[in-house]
């Protein structure tokens, strides 16, 4: 079963997005998005984790028995997260300080021992990676996108804590509707995040449908040799 | 049974393997990384002191001019007290961590205190408040915690050392008032306290501590 490379980034970023689909990985998803850039940081560093997991499970596929296979698959996950932790305290430092607790938390993200089993324990190197990356996008898309809904609604800026990631030159970066907005508090507040997560998933049942519907329109158009369908 | 003993002996060690793999990284990674961290985790928390004391007064190892305090007049926790000084001579005095309770979960403060008693000024080094409500503590929300800088026992008078719905200068948030209310109280304290112990304060001979300052 080899899948296309196509076919990896588009489950990875839609079809089988861990976060809007398989609503694996809730627990970063729903406690760190509550502003842009901490839900870019935390995704990034989950993409890492991925990557570096899923690329090091599918080399070492062939060779570690079933029975031992989780623990060893769990063992590699937390090394792979500690070293990333520590990297993160040392370069992204007030980065770190914020996100906190959810760093080490990615241990326990089901997205990747979820990948591990599913993809990377059978697959080659080079798509385990594409399969890490994708995902771990698609995961980070989500953080960024509920983390950008969910600062703007509930205190009225975009990419606050900029400087945080990129240095302070970036402070300029954030935009803010203006001191005399303060914004609908459950938006920050945990209840906020499942609703606006609830609304992501929603969104996407309504774009994957009318998509549906849109195919097959054409393909009936195409049968019945109608006028070709236009673009 | 020998073929089982076998098994295990062989499951074993693939997992010590992977063990000793994952260790060798994670020591490798602190190797590069550890020295970087602490200089980090010291910078933060320079930045913040000199924000209260200016750095051109200073002109001490304030990291290296540390007493602990366990007073139950002070604070609940341990509070850590750095001393900075100008050729010899007394400068302030920053305490921190000073824990108060919070609403949701304790509050700890910076709190700079010069040595004729004013206040160099109040940061808040971590806590758990509402967004958007009680989290205008924080400096990067709001001005608020700036207007502690130079007021001093005297200056407001210690009954007016409240927050205005309870008669007092301070101001307190809408829809939040434990919060203010709780750290005008826990600077007050510390005021209080150095005006006991001040000279005290800066004679006890200096802790040899080997650890991080929290920031």
């Amino acid at each position: 079963m080899s899948t296309s490379n196509r076919e990896i980034i588009a489950n990875g970023l839609w079809n089988n997005n861990q976060a809007l689909v398989a609503l694996l990985g809730l627990c970063p998803l729903l406690a760190v998005s509550n502003t842009l850039v901490n839900g870019l940081g935390l995704g990034l560093a989950t993409t890492l984790v991925l990557v570096s997991s899923n690329a090091t499970i599918s080399f070492i596929r062939n060779w570690v028995r079933q029975e031992v296979r989780l623990p060893v698959f769990v063992l590699v996950i937390a090394s792979f997260v500690t070293a990333v932790e520590l990297a993160m305290n040392a370069w992204f430092h007030d980065l770190h300080k914020i996100l906190g607790i959810f760093i080490p938390l990615i241990v326990t993200n089901c997205t990747i021992v979820g990948r591990a089993e599913a993809f990377a324990s059978r697959n080659p190197v080079p798509q385990s990676m594409l399969d890490g990356l994708s995902m771990g996008m698609g995961f980070t898309l989500v953080l960024m996108t509920l983390g950008g809904l969910r600062e703007f609604i509930g205190q009225g800026t975009i990419l606050s804590g900029a400087h945080l990631m990129f240095g302070e030159a970036a402070r300029s970066l954030s935009f803010s509707l203006g001191g005399d907005f303060h914004g609908l508090i459950l938006a920050i507040l945990p209840p906020g995040a499942f609703f606006g997560l609830g609304l992501l998933i929603a969104l996407k049942h309504v774009i994957d449908k009318r998509n549906a519907a849109r195919a097959a329109s054409r393909v009936e158009s195409v049968a019945a040799e109608a006028t070709p369908a236009e673009g | 049974m020998a073929r089982l003993d076998r098994n295990i002996f062989i499951s074993a060690a693939i997992l010590g393997l992977f063990g000793v793999l994952g260790a060798a990284l994670v020591s490798l990674t602190w190797t590069a990384t550890a020295e970087r961290i602490a200089l980090n985790q010291q910078q933060a928390f320079l930045r913040n002191v000199y924000k209260l004391i200016d750095k051109s007064e200073i002109d001490n190892d304030l990291l290296k001019d540390v007493i602990t305090l366990h007073d139950s007049s002070l604070a609940k926790t341990d509070v850590k007290v750095y001393r900075a000084r100008r050729q010899g001579k007394p400068v302030a005095l920053i305490f921190s961590p000073v824990q108060g309770p919070g609403y949701a979960s304790p509050i700890n403060l910076m709190v700079g205190v010069r040595y004729d008693g004013v206040l160099g000024g109040v940061r808040v080094l971590s806590h758990m408040e509402t967004p958007g409500l009680g989290d205008k503590i924080d400096e990067e929300k709001s001005d608020w915690i700036l207007s502690f800088t130079g007021k001093s026992l005297g200056n407001p008078p210690a009954d007016k050392w409240k927050v205005k719905k309870d008669g007092g200068v301070f101001d307190q948030f809408t829809g939040a008032t434990i919060t203010p209310r709780s750290i005008v109280a826990t600077v007050k304290k510390v005021l209080e306290y150095y005006a006991r112990e001040k000279e005290n304060l800066f004679k006890k001979p200096a802790e040899n501590i080997d650890e991080v300052p929290m920031h």
